[in-house]
């Protein structure tokens, strides 16, 4: 009994190991592309005709898109962009939201009331509706790509840190830090905070994957950062013309995104598992 | 019980009037003037000040509000400025591939996932069960713009057992629901699988199998019944994500649905349709959770008494 637990217990660190292992170098790979960027000479905006939808020769091995233009080029500046899009959303809804929902749930009452009302309205736009919405209201460039995505996000983190707050802020140990006269920002920054940071790091991680998703999604659509600039998801928009003639188009940066995104889900598991006492049980 | 369904409703109409009231305020939060916007910088002034009495912008905040409000109350939902036919027509003719597609991508959801979660569960830890959640995860991280092209790639251009794209008799639904119930299949398979891993712990399926029941029926009459409440529920609240997920969806298929026409209405800078399609489908999602949530509280009487 005790044996077979323990060959289990190593089967699942070995597999835990090999995931983990795999998603960290995917995303190595990813932010390589993101700083290695700027330093290459990258012609990625170059067109050129004769070699209009070619698959693949000696200077670009990932092929030609239907101008003529180097994929494998399209593709770095297509990780930068998904790249300081994720994380400019990601750090603007991460503050804006645990900020909101931190002190909502601390100092409760009508504020608090308030808050989850505005929370209630926010969650009824299913998915990315909202972000949709919004950037086709403004116009298309990658700042509006991030206010219209942490208009949509800031939710989620909001909601969460409110739940967890409200448990927490009943706890003794901060009745006790009160009671020595700790003042509010200590006991939030000190004795809350540090409690809430392990939900939130799940959902910060999950949090990368459906940002990436959405930012493809709004470029797919058009919606998104404005032309010459390439984006995975406009690459894949381009691509889904030229299925025919040139899979290539859709392939490179389709299998591309979708590594990313499943390297930060494996992530998110891993991290899970490890972080989430609920589930270990 | 009474009580809980009305505090239900009420704060779903509290909740739909707050959307009414964002949706409403999208059009101001715009930076720039949204009458330049839709017709371009070259216009006349003339043409700016008729379409802004049309639409009534000139008039102040609240006023426009409340007359948005008394509009939608009648089902007057206003004139497309790109046709110039009643946004209400435009909307009817796109209620019904919108439905049929959810529908559809549902049921395709629901079939890929009950085979691949209950082949989980019972194989825990062992190859299918890695197998099936190997799929789920690969589901989840494929988005529906990347899922629908490789479909048609797929069975398509190389198959030739489909149409690409439009709406033609029903298999031309097929790959657009495979699309768009592809990520709800993943999602639902991970949630058969933990739920019906919990309830297969319990001490009535120890009983029934020390009553010497076969396998089959312990696992579709004592298990999966009891499995199936978390299951049921999650389906209602993603069925919210399915019509987000359609307008995507109908654009790679050129599927004729909301999604569809809310895109195109956006890239014709026709607010007035854009604002509907936004408020039709949240209103749809709000009130079908809000449904899920009182089905859910009729059935599990532990969640309306703990209100």
């Amino acid at each position: 009994m005790k044996q077979t637990f323990l060959l289990s217990a190593k089967k699942w660190l070995v597999s835990l190991s090999v995931k983990s292992l795999l998603a960290s170098v995917i995303l190595l790979l990813w932010l390589l592309m993101v700083l290695l960027a700027p330093f290459l000479d990258l012609h990625p905006n170059d067109v050129v005709l004769e070699k209009i939808l070619l698959s693949s020769d000696q200077q670009a091995f990932l092929g030609y898109d239907d101008l003529g233009r180097p994929l494998f080029d399209r593709l770095l500046v297509g990780a930068y962009t998904s790249f300081s899009v994720t994380f400019g959303v990601i750090f603007v809804s991460l503050f804006v939201g645990t900020g909101i929902g931190v002190i909502s749930a601390y100092i409760g009452g009508h504020w608090d009331h308030l808050v989850v009302r505005i929370i209630d309205v926010f969650m009824a736009f299913p998915g990315i509706l909202l972000a949709i919405a919004l950037s086709g209201l403004m116009a298309p460039g990658i700042a509006n790509v991030i206010i219209a995505l942490s208009v949509v996000s800031w939710v989620g983190y909001a909601r969460l840190s409110r739940a967890q707050v409200l448990a927490i802020k009943q706890r003794e140990h901060v009745q006790s830090a009160r009671a020595l006269g700790a003042s509010h920002g200590r006991i939030i920054l000190w004795h809350i905070l540090p409690l809430i940071m392990a939900p939130l790091m799940i959902e910060f991680t999950f949090g990368i994957a459906s940002i990436i998703i959405a930012e493809a999604g709004l470029s797919f659509l058009g919606l998104g950062v404005q032309a010459p600039q390439a984006s995975w998801g406009s690459m894949i928009r381009d691509g889904t013309q030229y299925l025919l003639m040139a899979p290539h188009m859709v392939l490179v940066p389709g299998v591309t995104l979708m590594l990313v995104v499943l390297a930060v889900n494996l992530l998110g598991d891993a991290l899970r598992d490890k972080l989430d006492v609920k589930a270990k049980k | 019980m009474l009580n809980f369904i009305l505090a239900r409703l009420l704060s779903a109409f509290g909740v739909i009037l707050g959307v009414v009231l964002l949706v409403f305020l999208l059009i101001h939060l715009v930076p720039g003037d949204p009458i330049e916007v839709m017709l371009g910088e070259s216009a006349s002034a003339v043409d700016k000040t008729l379409l802004r009495h049309s639409l009534g912008l000139d008039k102040s905040l609240s006023e426009q509000f409340i007359q948005f409000l008394y509009g939608l109350s009648h089902f007057d939902f206003g004139t497309s400025l790109h046709s110039k036919k009643p946004i209400a027509t435009l909307i009817t003719q796109r209620i019904m591939p919108t439905v049929e597609l959810t529908l559809a991508a549902l049921l395709v959801a629901c079939l890929l996932a009950f085979p691949l979660g209950i082949m989980a569960a019972l194989n825990k830890d062992k190859y299918p069960d890695g197998l099936a959640m190997g799929i789920s995860l690969i589901g989840v991280s494929i988005p529906n713009f990347l899922m629908g092209p490789l479909l048609i790639l797929l069975f398509s251009v190389a198959l030739g057992w489909f149409p690409v794209s439009g709406r033609s008799g029903l298999a031309s639904l097929v790959l657009p629901a495979l699309t768009l119930g592809s990520a709800l299949a993943a999602i639902l398979s991970r949630m058969i699988r933990a739920s019906l891993l919990e309830v297969l712990n319990e001490d009535y399926i120890r009983t029934a199998k020390a009553k010497g029941l076969s396998k089959t029926r312990i696992i579709a009459v004592h298990a999966l019944r009891n499995a199936l409440l978390p299951v049921i529920t999650l389906i209602g609240l993603q069925i919210g994500a399915l019509l987000a997920g359609a307008v995507i969806t109908e654009m790679v298929f050129s599927w004729p649905g909301l999604g569809q026409l809310t895109i195109e209405s956006i890239q014709k800078r026709d607010y007035p349709v854009v604002q509907v399609c936004i408020l039709l489908i949240s209103t749809t999602y709000v009130v079908i959770n809000t449904l899920t949530d009182i089905a859910y509280g009729l059935l599990d009487p532990r969640i309306r008494l703990s209100e």
